[in-house]
C-alpha cells in the first residue's frame, strides 16, 4: 500500500484545523453488557443484591482483573485470591461508594491495593521502575515512511487508512474490542499494566505513577509504546476485510 | 504555503510525539509544530484518529469470561453477602 508520488503532491490539501477536528465517535452500545453503561444503575443494583448484575460484572471484569493481579503476585492461585478479595471488598464497600470516580476506576483501585499488599507479603514487589523503557521501539515501523533519499524523507510511504472509509459495522463489532484486548494481553508487563490502568481502568497519570513508583516521563513512554502496539493491532484488524 | 518545509516535523517524528501531545506534555513550541503538521497532513490526522479510536476501544475491552470455578465461588460469596443484608 505505497502511495504514489501523485498522492504526495496532493498531500498539502488543507484539512480541518486541529482544534476543530474531532475523532470519530464510536457509539457506546455494547450488546452483551448494556447494563454496565450506567454506573449509578450498577451501584443501585448491587446495593439491592441483584445477582444478575453481579454476574455480569464478574464475567466482564474478572479476566482483566486476574491478568493485572498476576503482574503483582507470584502465582495464578494467589492472583485468583486477590480477585476474590476484590469482589468481596466491592460488595462490602458498595454502600460507601460515592461515585467520585467511575465504578471501574474504583474497582481497579481496590484490586491494585490488594494485589500490592499480597505482592509485598510474598516478596514479589514488581520493580516497575526497574522495567523502565529502554532502547528503540518505534511506534510505527520505519519502512512505513519514506527514506532519506526521497523528496519527502520521513513522511508516510504507506499511510494509515482513513477511518471514514471503514464501514461503521467494522468499528462497532465486538471483534475490534476483542482484538485490542488480545493485543493488550500480549504487551510487555510494564506496558500492559500502565495501559490497563490508564485506558481500561481510567486512572489519571499521577495515580498510575504513584501506584507503580514510576516517573511521569517513564509512565508516558510505557503508555506510548503500549498504545502504539494496540493501534497496530487495530490497524491489522482494519486491513483484514 | 501548506507544503512541508525542511524544518517541519516529519510524519515519522510526529507519530512518536502523539502520546506526549494527548497527555498535554509537549512544550508549547513542539505542540504548535505538531498542530501545524496536522493542518496540512491528512495522513497524520488519520493516524491520530486511529490512536484515539484505539484508546476508546481499549476502554471497552472485551475479554473472555473467567473460569467457572472462580465464577461459582464468587456467586456463592455474593449469596452469603446478600443473606447478611437481609
Amino acid at each position: 500500500m505505497v502511495a504514489s508520488p501523485a498522492a504526495v503532491l496532493r498531500l498539502p490539501k488543507l484539512g480541518l484545523p486541529a482544534e476543530t477536528w474531532k475523532p470519530r465517535r464510536v457509539p457506546s452500545s455494547t450488546p452483551r453488557t448494556p447494563v454496565l453503561a450506567d454506573d449509578a444503575m450498577v451501584v443501585a443494583a448491587l446495593r439491592r443484591g441483584d445477582e444478575a448484575i453481579f454476574t455480569t460484572l464478574v464475567n466482564t471484569y474478572s479476566t482483566p482483573l486476574l491478568r493485572l493481579a498476576q503482574d503483582f503476585v507470584r502465582t495464578r492461585a494467589v492472583a485468583e485470591e486477590v480477585v476474590q478479595e476484590t469482589w468481596l471488598a466491592v460488595l462490602n464497600g458498595i454502600d460507601r461508594f460515592e461515585g467520585r470516580s467511575s465504578f471501574k476506576t474504583w474497582l481497579y483501585r481496590i484490586l491494585v491495593n490488594k494485589a500490592k499488599t499480597r505482592g509485598v507479603r510474598e516478596a514479589r514487589t514488581v520493580p516497575f521502575s526497574a522495567l523502565a523503557p529502554e532502547g528503540e521501539d518505534p511506534a510505527v515501523p520505519e519502512d512505513r515512511f519514506r527514506g532519506p533519499d526521497d523528496q519527502w524523507p520521513g513522511h508516510w510511504a504507506s499511510p494509515p487508512r482513513a477511518l471514514d472509509t471503514v464501514p461503521e459495522h467494522r468499528l462497532l463489532a465486538g471483534e475490534a474490542r476483542e482484538r485490542i484486548t488480545q493485543a493488550l494481553a500480549k504487551l510487555p508487563e510494564s506496558q500492559r499494566v500502565v495501559v490497563t490502568l490508564r485506558d481500561v481502568a481510567g486512572w489519571g497519570s499521577e495515580e498510575v505513577c504513584e501506584a507503580l513508583g514510576l516517573s511521569e516521563g517513564n509512565q508516558r513512554v510505557l503508555l506510548h509504546r503500549g498504545r502504539a502496539k494496540l493501534r497496530a493491532a487495530f490497524e491489522r484488524y482494519l486491513e483484514e476485510e | 504555503m501548506a507544503t512541508p518545509e525542511k524544518t517541519d516535523l516529519t510524519c515519522n517524528e510526529l507519530v512518536e510525539l502523539v502520546t506526549d501531545y494527548l497527555e498535554g506534555a509537549l512544550p508549547t513550541r513542539d505542540r504548535l509544530d505538531f498542530e501545524r503538521h496536522l493542518v496540512w497532513c491528512s495522513w497524520c490526522r488519520d493516524y491520530l484518529d486511529h490512536v484515539r479510536t484505539t484508546i476508546e476501544l481499549t476502554g471497552k475491552a472485551k475479554d473472555v469470561e473467567p473460569p467457572s470455578p472462580l465464577r461459582e465461588q464468587l456467586l456463592d460469596a455474593f449469596r452469603d453477602w446478600k443473606r447478611t443484608r437481609e
